[in-house]
């Protein structure tokens, strides 16, 4: 009843206010203005700013989904806010305040739910996806009633999401076939603070990376019942490690043939795994701790950004020879790069020259730039048909 | 491996190696605090409310000494996220943030 109330608003409102784009949302992203808790909507077809959306709270570290029909971008803000915004109109649609302190967010296989992950107090609310209300608190309660920091949370197939617990070192996954009472399931003792967790474009791999120890910890999701396995857990072994002045980021898995690249914690290297067995393959010097390790979506590159203090370049690896074969200098604070779906041309958020540039990937030349306020994240609609992301 | 995170870290390098007694000058105020802003609050939030690290913000650390947050800042916190910014921060620049903590956002008093 009340879903079909809010329809009706939504409907008229949008008929009503001249201001609303008649548009498809495909080709569409969202730049986050960290400073200033506002979002950019920009177009990737043309590659320019449509409209700009205020009113978002702190955005350090924000992160987005998008709604199954590609119209509502889902914002996670640090300061525990959720903002449903409406890309055609550039409006926010809902806001809720739902903690005190979260780190990303989720939307479920069929679209219906919002998942967050909370800091403090550590935990995952689940919430409608139409009403923003809430319909499910899931304290991550360890040890002698403490409450751990998640992070890494991702949907899953079935209707699942899958998280991990920073303090305690586990991986949950919450079944959430009836929203108001989610099943969880306990994977202890995976390794010490997992910093980030991603799922296989297929859905049937959780990996974690870990902090606190070398490797990552790694669930079939076909086969829970197998429990976690460590992989990669000979790198870095007896190596000095450097000080990490920025925690990498897992997002997505940037595969290319049957090999994977992910971020070395701690190292100025990007590891290769080979996903038949998966063993580390290779290690590729780079030149600075990585955060994202992204793969053009054809596979051929994978593109890297760094920690501070290196996060003025980007760097290209050649996936057949393993090999760095460009550099480019985007300027200080490369926080984020997103590729377009096809991946002819990638957004780079350049915070300290307040700029987002685009990028022809074929020939690695900059096409433009938009000015952006210490822009970070920059997510895609298209990333609304995609597992994981 | 260390002297190669210096050489990496030039522009932050060398202006800490000219500043290493005196007080930082103001541009070099000007990048710390944003530095604070942006770089610490990668895990302590950019505004310092907390994050993957504890909150940074006056009220959270009343009553920690001086002397205590300098050395957490200087050698980081072994076994834990906390990384030591000794080795690309002068001694100067570590004392003006451990300061601009305990005093909190800039155009405030100084209470100390
Ligand atoms: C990679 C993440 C990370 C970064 C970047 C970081 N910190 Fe921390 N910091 C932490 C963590 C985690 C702790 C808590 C350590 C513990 O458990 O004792 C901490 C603790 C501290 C503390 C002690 C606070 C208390 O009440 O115990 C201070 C002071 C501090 N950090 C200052 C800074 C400053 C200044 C910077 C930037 C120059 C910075 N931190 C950057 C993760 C980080």
């Amino acid at each position: 009843m009340k879903r079909w109330w809010l329809l009706l608003v939504l409907f008229s409102g949008a008929l009503l206010a001249d201001d609303c784009a008649l548009r498809g949302t495909g080709d569409l992203a969202i730049v986050i203005e960290r400073a200033d808790g506002a979002v950019q909507i920009v177009e990737t077809t043309h590659n320019t700013a449509i409209a700009r959306v205020e009113g978002l709270g702190d955005l350090s570290h924000a992160s987005v989904v998008y709604s199954r029909d590609g119209r509502y971008a889902y914002v996670f803000g640090r300061d525990g806010g959720l903002s449903k915004v409406d890309l055609l109109c550039a409006r926010v649609e809902k806001r809720v305040i739902q903690s005190g302190n979260s780190i990303g967010g989720a939307i479920s296989q069929d679209g219906r739910l919002i998942a967050v992950s909370n800091y403090t107090p550590g935990g995952v609310k689940v919430f409608d996806a139409d009403s923003l209300e809430l319909l499910a608190d899931i304290p991550a309660t360890w040890g002698n009633g403490l409450r751990s920091k998640v992070i890494g949370l991702v949907d899953a197939p079935g209707r699942r999401f899958v998280f991990s617990l920073w303090d305690a070192g586990e991986i949950w996954v919450a079944d959430m076939q009836d929203p108001r009472h989610p099943r969880i399931t306990r994977f202890r003792d995976i390794g010490r603070n997992p910093y980030d967790g991603l799922i296989t474009p297929d859905g049937r791999y959780y990996i974690a990376g870990l902090f606190g120890e070398d490797g990552m910890a790694q669930l079939d999701l076909w086969h829970p019942e197998r429990g976690v396995r460590r992989i990669l857990d000979h790198y870095g072994r007896g190596e000095k490690k450097l000080p990490v002045y920025k925690m990498p980021h897992l997002e997505g898995w940037a595969v290319a043939g049957d090999r994977a690249f992910v971020p070395a914690v701690g190292l100025h290297a990007v590891l290769v795994i080979d996903l038949r067995d998966w063993r580390e393959l290779a290690r590729i010097p780079v030149h600075g701790q990585p955060v994202f390790v992204e793969a053009r979506p054809d596979g051929r590159e994978v593109w890297v950004n760094f920690a501070f203090p290196n996060n003025e370049k980007v760097q290209i690896i050649d996936v057949e020879t393993l090999k760095v074969t460009h550099t480019l200098e985007p300027g200080k604070g490369v926080l984020h790069m997103e590729f377009e779906p096809r991946g002819e041309e990638v957004w780079i958020s350049v915070r300290d020259r307040d700029r987002v540039q685009v990028y022809d990937t074929a020939t690695h030349r900059l096409l433009r730039e938009l000015p952006a306020r210490k822009p970070s994240g920059i997510f895609m609609a298209a990333r609304a048909h995609r597992i994981g992301l | 491996m260390w002297r190669r995170i210096g050489i990496v870290a030039s522009s932050l390098a060398v202006s800490a190696a000219l500043a290493q007694s005196a007080a930082p000058s103001a541009q070099r105020q000007a990048e710390l605090e944003s530095m604070l802003l942006q770089d610490c609050g990668s895990c302590h939030g950019l505004t310092l409310k907390g994050g993957l690290g504890p909150a940074l913000r006056p009220q959270a650390l009343a009553g920690k000494p001086r002397q205590w947050l300098i050395d957490t800042i200087r050698d980081g916190r072994p076994g834990t996220a906390m990384p030591p910014w000794g080795p690309i921060l002068s001694d100067a620049d570590i004392a003006w943030l451990a300061d601009r903590l305990l005093r909190g956002a800039p155009g405030k008093e100084v209470k100390r």
